[in-house]
């Protein structure tokens, strides 16, 4: 049992900006037209293609440090005001553990059979998160090892949260099948 | 202890062959929450768990979108039932960052002493029942009384014991008054002396470490690759802390350590918690000495806070302001855009993905649950091992099952 006791002063990373290098890796590697960047508040973020993201999240795990997955969600943008982008989105946050460096790679995806390539083989926490997106929003991901219902129940039809599904009415109860004890 | 002796030769071809299926949960005392788990056993020698939840899925993250900033304040502090408070600064945290609202510094510390509580909290219970499902009954309770002295500060600054929904946005419900830092004082007489309690029960006791060192193992690597936060990356070396690495509130002005172990197994889990508390002691001691004066909350002219019942009642602005806040056609502007933002919770890493579009409501609330994270890390850890260190690495991962499936 030890201890550590690095600080890290917050006022150094106000004066220049902390994204500045891997801006810069990621210029010299992908180039123009692969994403394209936004900023809000702290929030650095890549808006990226489906077909370059698995290369983009490689390069950026293997080439800029970014070894670890700190949250990966989705959402559903069906009627937001505005919106001209597909329909789902599906957000990675990556983070540098050693130069304490926070990004968010935004992927886009729109339906039919909205489907995007699995994170699994860069990192193992990617599987539950995966399964939970495809759980709520129907978004498949290619080369899961296991993508099943987390979540609700696997006869379950629906995906609840897609903004076309309701929050308030019957409930999904009278569509389960009752077991006896004899059954079960 | 990893069964290694089961493979030895002189165990039947046939019996390696047989694997059993063995049903555990969802109502399992040893499981504390709703969970399942299905194993297939060889003997007593796990071959593989896969974990089955959902039995408690409460579509809190589809009731996010549907509630205002204020309202669902209530919702996530039934995420995490055992820490309450840290999932209340950890949400308004995220609103506030989206609405660029800058906190008063006596707001700063007072969020920074609850949510250290509820950290102590968190951990009390899980170092307690962490010996409680190995059947050291005793620190059970020596912990368990403790947690009623946090409960009561809990009850003293909100009203509510279990669930204060005690922050709102720009501020919190009430100021702290002299009862609330009494009590607190009480806590941090109480608490040294049961962490004591604890681990002179339990540091040297031969069945306890039996059971607990070398079981579980999470690798550095592992760790990483499965995103593991907190107290359980800690003790495998991943040193990450997002209040010295990413200090929000007023972290950067305490003085305190990140306690880490190397060795990944569920003793150095129990033992990073239980060093934790400390810190977290000592970061409450030295908010409390230097708790500034000074409004709690940001001014209504701001418009975001809700004002007391003093000022609605007696000052026109404040009518004007509660007015303006409550009916449902008005209330304040937000952006039309998104933002992640997390704090460092108890279990780990507690963040939100905020979506907004302009209106009093998130478009999008998605919680970073740590318990649902941690979770798909058991298969992994429990295997080749006991039935018996199932509880043992259960509940060194500290799952909550209202986070896990929300």
């Amino acid at each position: 049992m030890t201890t550590s006791s690095t600080t890290s002063d917050p006022s150094v990373s106000a004066e220049a900006d902390p994204h500045a290098g891997t801006l810069g890796k990621l210029a010299g590697r992908f180039g123009d037209g692969v994403f394209t960047t936004s900023r809000f508040r702290d929030n650095l973020r890549l808006h990226v293609s489906p077909a370059r993201l698995f290369e983009l999240l490689s390069s950026l795990r293997d080439d800029c440090g970014f070894a670890f997955l700190a949250e990966l969600g989705g959402t559903d943008f069906l009627g937001y005001p505005g919106w001209s982008r597909a329909r789902f989105q599906v957000h990675y946050v990556l983070r540098d553990l050693e130069r304490n460096e926070r990004l968010t790679v935004l992927a886009g995806v729109d339906e039919p059979r909205p489907a995007l390539p699995s994170a699994t083989p860069l990192w193992e926490g990617a599987n539950w998160m995966e399964r939970e997106v495809y759980d709520m929003y129907g978004i498949e991901f290619r080369g899961h090892p296991d993508l099943r219902r987390i979540l609700m129940p696997e006869e379950f039809a629906a995906f609840p949260l897609r903004k076309d599904y309701p929050l308030r009415g019957r409930g999904e109860r009278h569509n389960f099948t009752r077991l006896t004890r004899g059954e079960s | 202890m990893p069964a290694n002796l089961l493979d030895e030769p002189e165990v039947g071809y046939e019996s390696k062959q047989a694997t059993w299926t063995l049903n555990f949960g969802p109502q399992h005392p040893a499981t504390h929450t709703t969970l399942r788990l299905v194993l297939e056993i060889d003997g007593e020698r796990i071959v593989r768990a896969v974990p089955d939840i959902g039995y408690l899925h409460s579509g809190f993250e589809k009731l996010g979108e549907h509630l205002t900033f204020n309202q669902y304040v209530t919702i996530v502090d039934r995420k995490n039932y055992i820490s309450p408070p840290m999932n209340e600064v950890a949400w308004h945290h995220a609103v506030e960052t989206l609405l660029d609202i800058e906190l008063t510094p006596r707001c700063k510390y007072i969020r920074v002493i609850i949510g250290e509580l509820a950290r102590i909290s968190d951990h009390l219970l899980c170092a307690g029942a962490a010996a409680l499902d190995l059947g050291g009954f005793t620190a059970f309770l020596f912990a368990f009384n403790t947690r009623e002295l946090i409960y009561d500060i809990y009850e003293e600054m909100s009203g509510y014991r279990f669930h204060p929904g005690y922050t709102r946005v720009g501020g919190v419900l009430y100021d702290f008054n002299d009862r609330v830092l009494g009590r607190i004082e009480k806590l941090l007489i109480a608490l040294p002396k049961a962490l004591g309690d604890v681990e002179k029960l339990l540091m040297r006791n031969r069945i306890f470490l039996d059971r607990m060192r070398g079981v579980g193992v999470l690798t550095k690597e592992d760790a990483i690759s499965f995103s593991a936060t907190g107290p359980i990356a800690r003790a495998s070396g991943v040193t990450y802390d997002l209040r010295k690495d990413e200090p929000y509130l007023a972290y950067p002005d305490f003085d305190f350590d990140v306690p880490y172990a190397t060795e990944g197994d569920c003793f150095s889990r129990f033992h990073v918690r239980m060093e934790e508390m400390r810190q977290s002691t000592r970061i409450i001691r030295q908010a409390i000495d230097n708790l500034p004066g000074g409004p709690c909350n940001v001014p209504i002219a701001e418009k975001f806070p809700l004002p007391d019942k003093g000022t609605t009642y007696n000052s026109m602005e404040g009518l004007i302001q509660h007015f303006e806040l409550i009916m449902p056609n008005r209330g304040v502007e937000t952006p039309r855009n998104e933002v992640y933002s997390a704090i460092e919770g108890p279990n780990g890493e507690l963040g939100y993905y905020l979506v907004t579009d302009g209106s009093q409501v998130a478009w999008r609330t998605r919680t970073r649950p740590p318990s649902f994270i941690h979770f798909q890390l058991f298969p992994h850890l429990i295997k080749d091992h006991l039935i018996a260190d199932i509880v043992a690495v259960l509940g060194s991962l500290n799952i909550i099952a209202a986070e896990l499936d929300r």
